[in-house]
């Protein structure tokens, strides 16, 4: 990076990390409710549709009880609801995962919209956030480091889901699911039972993925809170090749791409801002290509996922 | 997405104008000439976002509803439409099957192609834009633009910015670098500058009308380079208004009155008074009058008008702005004087040279002056 001028190179490290834990806690959570769900053998392609109900009813119920948890509380709810209706219907023979997800998707979006329309105004509560930058002395990393609870429990999330998945019998019984329909059967699992469960704890995941946007980072219920999070976790889970730790990585990863471009541009490099501002989604791309091969499966995919197959 | 909206294929679109039309002159001839106006008349509004955003949408849909009080006249609204071929099917629905004939689209880039192709389909209905596009060589009769100059309420913001600033250094965030948001910015920065004529400003580009997260990392961003007064030109300031505030840093609002986003730290705004301009189209509308093709008005002509000052702003910068104020109402008021480069050092005003506010040449600004960190490209 020598074409920056000195000092701001420490800036705009600073900035990245500042949006990297600002910006990924969504991408975070919505990966991981993605992760699991497709560690069950299903995809869920609806996840931005239940992100945008759970920033909404999130919003909606901090507002009217005055507690941002609780706003917290209702968007997993809500999130587990539209997950449950996934599942159970792609529990349904002959019944495409994909179509439905993006049915979700849109009739989620259209929910929240319309229930969201007299939210827009109020000025809910939002989430606390923990100053672990309190010893610096500079304002910019003090502010970096002021990181909410959401965050650091999606990380101990992301932990405890991979240690659930290697070394519990819970994990054990989602990974034959996900890997072989046939061999869970023979053992005796249910399988729907378990693949609906999944997608609704990773619905719930996503409904909380919402409510961090709407209770805490940018704080604010309006038709354009989201930019793409939920639809982007699909390209995640594959980046991290569904490894929960993974997802941690993958998102800090996009967090800081998307804070690239103010960052850039506060500290005087102004041309070509539409170029950084499409960063994370250029990352997308390049990891949607990198992983695509014509020849094999990709290494760590969860056998019975219909985009593998 | 829209199905429905799509099923308006030419065929049909030819069908349903026949129609129209036999109704059209079975109507009029039961009516005793001349009265056509003089009877109901259908106005549409339509919004590129949702219409209470604290903004640009919340600030025509209030204009929108002072028209709906005026006897003899039907509103109708629809807000997300977004500036692609969706708003042609919008104001094609409003013509057809509600029988609009005015329509307001309120967002920039509905004009073109959007507005000028319906315009051409529909002669006998008037399009009135707001931006700032027409003109007579080259646009249809039947379509009207309106602008206020808002870039005033920026410059009196940027003199309350001044007075407030300690670190000399005040941001905006802007959404597109189109003339208008460029106009803006630059009267922000002079405004901060005729406090102190060392205050820089720093602008950061979010590409988007309306992008949430993208607006509050740019106005961390402002705030992590020390800039410690903030406004901004987005479609719904609410955003960057809580965030500044909530980085302690002062606000200047925009559109309309944010103050109650952040009371502490609120000095003052820049908004527009579309109620007033609304009824005055409507109004000569209804009593069948012409609507003149170019509007153009400024705080004397009550287009816009500034929020109330907040406790932060000091007495005597409260002075200065009701000093400039009561010099713009007088008219003839400029914003850039001559001597004045751009950032790039291209002189954009020789000495002498000014542009007065009203004057056409600011509608298609494309720089940013000297003192603004920032670039359009």
């Amino acid at each position: 990076m020598s074409f920056l001028p000195d000092g701001h190179l420490s800036s705009v490290a600073i900035a990245m990390l500042g949006g990297a834990v600002r910006v990924s806690t969504p991408f975070l959570f919505v990966s991981l409710g993605e992760c699991l769900t497709e560690k069950s053998g299903r995809i869920n392609l609806g996840l931005e549709g239940t992100l945008i109900f759970g920033a909404m009813s999130g919003y909606a119920v901090a507002f009217m009880t005055g507690s941002a948890w609780a706003g917290v509380g209702a968007a997993a709810l809500a999130g587990a609801a539209f997950g449950l209706v996934h599942g159970l219907l792609c529990s349904l023979p002959r019944v495409n995962d994909i179509a439905i997800g993006i049915a979700l998707m849109l009739f989620g979006m259209g929910l929240a919209f319309y229930f969201g329309k007299g939210f827009i105004q109020p000025v809910a509560p939002t989430l606390p956030s923990i100053n672990l930058g309190w010893w610096s002395d500079s304002p910019q990393l003090r502010s970096a480091l002021r990181i909410n609870a959401l965050f650091l429990l999606g990380i101990v999330l992301a932990l405890g889901m991979a240690w659930m998945v290697r070394a519990t019998r819970i994990g054990l019984i989602i990974r034959t699911v996900g890997d072989s329909s046939d061999a869970a059967r023979a053992l005796g699992f249910r399988l729907v039972l378990v693949r609906v469960a999944s997608t609704s704890a990773g619905g719930a995941l996503s409904g909380i993925a919402g409510a961090y946007l709407s209770l805490y980072y940018p704080g604010s219920w309006n038709e354009g809170i989201s930019s793409g999070q939920g639809l982007m976790a699909v390209a995640l889970v594959i980046f991290a090749r569904w490894n929960p730790v993974g997802c941690v990585w993958a998102a800090l990863l996009f967090g800081a791409a998307g804070a690239l471009g103010p960052a850039l541009q506060s500290v005087g490099i102004t041309q070509g801002y539409y170029l950084f501002f499409a960063a994370p989604y250029l990352l997308t791309l390049g990891v949607l290509i990198a992983t695509s091969s014509p020849n094999r499966s990709m290494s760590g995919a969860p056998g019975e996922l219909s985009i593998t197959r | 997405m829209r199905p429905s909206s799509r099923l308006l294929t030419p065929t049909r679109r030819l069908f349903l104008q026949s129609t129209a039309a036999v109704t059209g002159l079975a109507a009029l001839g039961s009516l005793p000439a001349g009265k056509a106006h003089a009877a109901n008349v259908t106005v549409g509004f339509i919004y590129v976002g949702p219409k209470d955003d604290f903004g640009y949408n919340q600030a025509h849909a209030e204009g929108a509803a002072a028209v709906r009080s005026i006897p003899g006249v039907t509103i109708i609204e629809e807000e997300n439409v977004a500036e692609t071929v969706d708003v042609q099917n919008t104001m094609e629905s409003m013509i057809q099957f509600d029988g609009a004939s005015l329509i307001f689209p309120t967002s920039f880039g509905y004009f073109d192609p959007h507005i000028l192709t319906v315009a051409q389909r529909h002669p006998d209905v008037r399009f009135q834009h707001c931006g700032g596009l027409w003109s007579a060589d080259r646009h249809p009769e039947n379509v009207g633009s309106y602008f206020g100059y808002i870039g005033m309420g920026q410059y009196l913001n940027g003199i309350a910015a001044g007075h407030a600033t300690r670190s000399k250094r005040i941001g905006f965030v802007a959404a597109k670098p189109i003339p208008q948001v460029l106009l803006n910015i630059n009267s922000f920065l002079l405004g901060a500058r005729s406090v102190d004529p060392e205050i820089i400003c720093q602008v950061i580009f979010t590409g988007e009308w309306s992008m949430s997260v993208r607006e509050a990392e740019a106005t961390n961003a402002l705030a992590d380079q020390g800039c410690d007064v903030i406004t901004c030109h987005v479609d719904g300031p609410k955003v960057v208004m809580e965030t500044a505030a909530a980085r302690d840093c002062f606000v200047c609002g925009y559109h309309a009155d944010q103050s109650a986003l952040a009371p502490e730290k609120y000095l003052t705004g820049a908004e527009w008074n579309w109620a007033q301009v609304y009824t005055s189209m409507v109004t000569a509308h209804l009593a069948g009058e012409a609507i003149p093709n170019f509007v153009r008005g400024g705080l004397a002509d009550d287009f816009i008008k500034m929020s109330p000052f907040g406790p932060a702003v000091t007495e005597s910068a409260q002075g200065q702005i009701a000093d400039t104020k009561a010099k713009i109402l007088a008219g003839g008021y400029a914003v850039i004087q001559g001597p004045l480069n751009d950032n790039k050092g291209n002189q954009i005003a020789a000495a002498g040279q000014n542009f007065e506010e009203t004057d056409v040449a600011l509608e298609s600004m494309d720089y940013l002056v000297e003192g603004v960190i920032g670039s359009i490209s």
